[in-house]
């Protein structure tokens, strides 16, 4: 594995969903090595302004291109929404850990919330290739915000029921397992951190192994600033970082507070 | 051309660093840059405990800036000494251990206990953290204090001594005296200026800790006006540092009066900016036609007949 720090060339950018953009760009280098649960940390800009890079999951890899989604927040992603093909970004990466996927399970429950959805495309076409079974859960504002690409057996629930079942993707994933058989699931879940602490009290309710992958503010994205702390539930040292020990977590190795943002 | 400097006891390659807390220990970002083409790195403070440091939020990204609240999450001495220190000896720069702590007796056994170890060329003592309750800001913001520890710590190191300066002071220039005539080698300004953000529509501060301190290229004018105001009123080398993103910010620096920089949040937009900012640095010396890098410390212009910033007139007015 090798890193990588430089500037590539954008080749699409299109919408796919309300406020919610497919970037792709090209990097043989990091498309060979990219895997599952992976992110970068992205330059939208050559200015001071915004300072800090923004980290991005990778969605998916298609041979040498790289696709990541976004969804328009704040600075970094309005300025992201503007590039088009031949348009250069900074990109720093791979970063982070690999979700789970290698560990034994019979089928993957995948359950994501807005653009929580990210990582998953990728991660389904690597646990399709070995032959594992994949569940998908997607929960979304309204119809507007579904964004299905790359993923497998797709069960939607929307916020205001214009889509799939009304409710949350935890109720809707709840009322599934009620009514199915689902060999020894293991759940990935990534999204808002009010979904992600639903997720992590559901999977321990039932006594599924669950994943999160974690989002947080970050300055470098390579453990130099001490910037992404997420508290741990027990060992010596209170907190893990988000940028080098995750972004994906065991659901039983992390706490949630109040104060992480929505 | 020359870019070397010795400073102390210290033979430095070039003249940029890598700042505390913003390169971690090394390790880290040695991926992504040569480290070998450092001047030097100072490490993350290193207090004698662990520190876990605050709770999150820890960072919040301000206009062409950021605020953090870390609160000195380090390994602690033991660790330090342990783990990190192996792979900071191996590379071919100088080190520079950032210490910590809350009173003096904890910065003299600190670094009594580094004196044992080998490749370490200087320490930086860090009088000027605003993001801790106890010991930090307090040091660094009574005059007094700084005397103290510079003295007692002094007399225990033939090694370079670093004092690096809070910019949260009236006139910095005292301080930066203050640690010249306790016999410090040199002087790094600024550590982070006090700042502070605001969620809107949540009503809460954004950091965990309300305030935090603020970094990059917002404070860079501030770091300038500092660096100068020192300059003005020391014989001893200043180290600057706030800001420094690229290779330009570095010489002016070097013109208001810093013999050295550290680069410090730059590096989280690139692990690779200081080195980038080195080799800059060089070519700008090619092109000026300037043979040895020192001869740009200190040589701003200013014309004959310009009225004294309104700092430096205060101090003449005191000596009155
Ligand atoms: C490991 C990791 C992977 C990520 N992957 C993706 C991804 O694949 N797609 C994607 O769209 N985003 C992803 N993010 C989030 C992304 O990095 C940015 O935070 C997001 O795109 C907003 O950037 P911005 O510059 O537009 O907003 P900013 O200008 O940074 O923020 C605008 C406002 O939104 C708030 N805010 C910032 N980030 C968040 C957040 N995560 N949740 C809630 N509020 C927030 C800010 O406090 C601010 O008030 C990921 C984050 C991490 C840590
Ligand atoms: C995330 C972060 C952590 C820091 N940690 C330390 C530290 O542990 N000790 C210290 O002396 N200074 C610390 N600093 C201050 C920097 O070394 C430097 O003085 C300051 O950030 C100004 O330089 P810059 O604008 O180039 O970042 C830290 C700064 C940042 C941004
Ligand atoms: S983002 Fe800097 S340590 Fe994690």
């Amino acid at each position: 594995m090798s890193v990588i720090n430089t500037d590539v060339e954008v080749t699409s950018n299109e919408q796919v969903a309300e406020e919610t953009f497919a970037l792709r760009f090209h990097s043989p280098s990091l498309a060979g090595q990219l895997l599952p649960g992976q992110f970068i940390n992205i330059r939208v800009s050559d200015a001071v302004e915004p300072l800090l890079r923004r980290p991005y999951s990778i969605s998916s890899v298609h041979g040498e291109e790289c696709e990541i989604l976004f969804s328009l927040l704040g600075k970094g992603t309005h300025i992201l929404a503007t590039k088009r093909a031949g348009d250069r970004i900074g990109i720093l990466g791979p970063l982070g850990n690999t979700f789970g996927y290698e560990k034994d399970f019979g089928t993957a429950v995948i359950v994501a919330g807005g653009i929580g959805v990210a990582p998953f495309p990728h991660l389904t076409r690597v646990l399709q290739q070995r032959a594992i079974p994949v569940l998908t859960f997607l929960g979304a504002r309204n119809a507007n915000r579904v964004v299905t690409r790359g993923l497998a057996n797709v069960h939607v629930a929307t916020d205001d029921g214009s889509e799939g079942f009304h409710g949350t993707v935890i109720q809707a994933l709840a009322a599934y397992l009620d009514s199915h058989e689902v060999d020894r699931p293991r759940l990935f879940a990534c999204g808002p951190n009010a979904m992600l602490k639903a997720t992590q009290a559901f999977a321990h309710e039932r006594g599924f192994a669950c994943e999160l992958s974690l989002e947080s503010e970050m300055a470098c994205g390579i453990g130099i600033c001490q910037g992404c702390p997420i508290e741990r539930t027990e060992g010596e040292r209170k907190y893990a970082l988000v940028c080098t020990e995750g972004p994906c977590f065991d659901s039983h190795e992390i706490i949630f507070h109040e104060h992480h943002h929505a | 051309m020359n870019t070397s400097y010795t400073l102390g006891s210290m033979h430095l390659k070039n003249r940029v660093l890598v700042a505390s807390g913003t390169f971690g220990y090394g390790n880290e970002a040695a991926p992504y840059t040569d480290l070998r083409a450092l001047g030097g790195i100072v490490t993350k403070s290193v207090s004698w405990l662990p520190r876990q440091g605050n709770a999150p939020t820890r960072i919040a990204e301000t206009p062409a800036g950021m605020l953090n609240s870390i609160g000195l999450a380090n390994v602690g001495i033991d660790a330090f000494i342990a783990e990190k220190l192996p792979f900071l000896r191996e590379i071919d720069t100088e080190i520079i251990v950032n210490i910590a702590a809350s009173t003096t007796e904890e910065y003299i056994r600190i670094l009594e206990r580094l004196e044992g170890e080998e490749g370490i060329a200087a320490y930086e003592i860090n009088v000027s953290c605003p993001n801790v309750k106890e010991g930090g800001l307090n040091f660094g913001t009574r005059c007094d204090m700084t005397e103290t520890i510079t003295r007692e710590l002094r007399r225990r190191t033939e090694r370079t001594l670093i004092i690096k300066l809070t910019p949260n002071v009236t006139h910095i220039a005292d301080f930066a005296k203050s640690c010249e005539n306790e016999g410090a080698d040199a002087v790094a300004l600024i550590n982070t200026l006090v700042g502070m953000a605001v969620n809107i529509r949540t009503r809460r501060p954004v950091l965990s800790t309300i305030t935090g301190g603020l970094s990059g290229p917002a404070i860079k004018p501030v770091a300038l006006a500092k660096v100068f105001e020192a300059s003005k009123a020391i014989s001893i080398p200043i180290i600057g540092i706030g800001g420094i993103t690229t290779w330009q910010d570095a010489i002016e620096f070097l013109l208001v009066g810093a013999s050295a920089v550290q680069v410090g949040t730059a590096s989280f937009r690139d692990p690779d900016a200081a080195v980038k900012i080195a080799r800059g640095m060089e070519t700008y010396c090619r092109e000026e036609g300037v043979e040895d890098i020192q001869d740009l410390v200190g040589a701003l212009h200013i014309d004959a007949g310009t009225a004294a910033p309104g700092f430096v007139k205060a101090r003449e007015q005191e000596k009155v």
